[in-house]
């Protein structure tokens, strides 16, 4: 039997190899959120640069039919645009700009709590510095060498900005009779087994063979029935159902 | 107990909670559900506890951390201290911030108003100096904003008449956006609010010391001295805030850099919406006081004294009684 490199049941797990990045909230439970990085924010930028400069254009031709009058509003609507739209959006709308939205990310707080008024001020405020001295050059420095991809607005306000949930959808686990394992699975060994019998749908038939294969030894069955044997240890840890 | 035992027995829970969610998010569960929430809450946490100290599937324990996340972004909030708190902020709480972070307003105060008054003296003694701070073209627009002859205050020829409202916006856009520009560069170890105090302090300065030197100083004191109680006052407060910021990455004190820099900016996110209010103050007197013809200079000068004396009055004074509101 090869060593395993498993971990005792209680033991903690090991830091992840991603970028994921935990939260600890007050019922002890260790939330993850996904910092998104460089391009997606990027990307979200320029979206909702575009979309401003689109809705400025629009208002602006409809303002110049208005004369005098509507050069006052035009100066009022430059402004909040172009302080304020990201503020109002983060805030109302769950930490999402539409550009945001369209990437799937939404800011929050460092302890994952939606952003507030103040936190989303000051992001949005210290934006002016991040673009300095051209293109966000400060902003992407930062952002790349953050290991939670902070510009420097974000660090000041303790904001993240993060992946948004997406639903999972459950895959079938593969029909077989249920088995017991022929030793005792660790906490990772049982979740990996798991992994390998709902994930199997998605993967070629050789590589789920091939993956199998690997286990053949360890389980003591022949290789062409380690696959089998897997989903039917996967059944019997998932339970009737 | 297996896996799909433990899912059949809760699954009705997990259901109902994220029902219910979908309400809070959109705001509209009642108080019956939003009182039964924290307890389904913590049980959810307690069921996703025990999902992963059990090693169930991944995707058992995804979707029970998705809807955790949810529900603790329901639960847990900062509370906002701006909005809800705005009077009592109003009337106490921004002098008294101010007074608290005295060093640096004085530091801010001293650097701009050092160099306008600097720059006023120098040009007015030296009135050639005016050309090597600005462009000719911008003296002669100046020149032609404040000719006593021309007979209106403060704007271009061409937009002379009566238009308030189009000079109220134009004041708002171009004062808060250096007002913010003065508080957010002074990240960069407070070098850039430096910067910007001393670069508005010494283009003002050029102009006043200018244009009281080719004798227009009637009419340029009598303009500026009522809204820039407010207008000069703001911009010193916000180059403070940004003061205060780059304070934080000079001298932490006991505190890690990041930290510090984190309290400072919400103590300072308060001061620039203090600072907010004055200038659309100002931008109010600027465009519909400021700029009106009919009032004799000594009453222009009068209010303006007023107005100066209410803003040191409400800086220094406000907020001090016992029973202030909290």
């Amino acid at each position: 039997m090869i060593p395993t490199s498993a971990l005792p049941r209680k033991a903690p797990l090991p830091p992840p190899l991603d970028t994921r990045y935990q939260v600890e909230t007050p019922e002890g439970i260790d939330l993850p959120l996904r910092p998104a990085g460089l391009p997606p924010r990027a990307l979200a930028f320029a979206i909702d640069l575009g979309l401003r400069a689109l809705v400025l254009g629009l208002l602006f031709l409809g303002l110049g039919f208005l004369g005098k009058l509507g050069m006052g509003l035009g100066s009022l609507l430059l402004f909040v645009v172009s302080w304020w739209y990201m503020v109002l959006f983060e805030v109302l709308n769950q930490g999402r700009s539409p550009g945001k939205q369209l990437l799937g990310l939404r800011v929050v707080q460092d302890d994952g709590t939606p952003v507030g008024w103040s936190a989303s001020l000051i992001r949005n405020l210290l934006r002016f510095v991040d673009m300095l001295p051209l293109g966000y050059a400060l902003g992407a420095i930062s952002c790349l060498q953050h290991p939670t991809f902070k510009r420097l607005g974000d660090m000041a306000a303790g904001t993240l900005v993060i992946y948004r949930e997406q639903p999972v959808h459950r895959p079938q686990l593969p029909a077989a009779q249920p088995l017991r394992a022929p030793f005792t699975l660790s906490l990772n060994e049982q979740r990996a087994v798991l992994g390998f019998a709902e994930r199997q749908a998605q993967l070629s038939s050789a590589r789920v063979t091939e993956l199998a294969t690997l286990l053949a030894e360890p389980l003591q069955v022949a290789p062409t029935q380690a696959v089998a044997e897997l989903n039917g240890i996967a059944r019997g840890l998932l339970g009737p159902t | 107990m297996k896996q799909s035992q433990f899912e059949i027995r809760h699954q009705a829970h997990w259901q109902q909670f994220a029902h219910r969610l979908d309400l809070l998010e959109r705001g509209k569960a009642s108080a019956e559900e939003a009182r039964a929430f924290p307890r389904d809450y913590r049980r959810l946490c307690q069921h996703l506890a025990l999902a992963q100290e059990r090693g169930y599937s991944s995707y058992l324990v995804d979707p029970l951390q998705h809807l955790v996340l949810r529900g603790h972004q329901q639960l847990y909030r900062h509370r906002s201290h701006l909005g809800a708190q705005l009077l009592a902020f109003v009337l106490a709480g921004f002098p008294r911030l101010v007074r608290e972070q005295w060093p640096f307003v004085l530091a801010a105060g001293l650097l701009f108003f050092g160099s306008l008054l600097g720059t006023a003296l120098l040009v007015y003694l030296f009135p050639d100096l005016v050309y090597s701070i600005m462009p000719g073209d911008q003296v002669a627009q100046m020149q032609g904003m404040y000719d006593p002859a021309a007979g209106h205050l403060g704007r271009d020829t061409e937009r002379a008449a009566s238009d308030n409202w189009v000079m109220f916006g134009y004041y708002i856009m171009h004062n808060i956006g250096i007002a913010f520009q003065t508080f957010a560069s002074g990240l960069l170890f407070g070098l850039g609010s430096v910067f910007f105090l001393m670069f508005n302090g010494l283009l003002i300065g050029a102009i006043a010391g200018h244009l009281t030197r080719i004798g227009y100083g009637e009419n340029f004191w009598s303009f500026v001295v009522g809204h820039g109680a407010f207008e000069l006052s703001a911009i010193a407060l916000a180059g403070a805030a940004g003061l205060q910021l780059g304070w934080a990455l000079i001298a932490p004190g006991r505190l890690p850099r990041g930290e510090a820099l984190r309290l400072a900016a919400r103590k300072s996110v308060l001061m620039i919406c203090g600072v907010m209010l004055f200038l659309l103050i100002a931008a109010f007197i600027e465009a519909y006081w400021s700029a009106r013809t009919g009032p004799a200079p000594l009453s222009k000068y009068l209010v303006g004294a007023a107005l100066w004396l209410l803003v040191g009055l409400y800086l220094f004074g406000a907020g001090r009684g016992r029973h202030a509101p909290e």
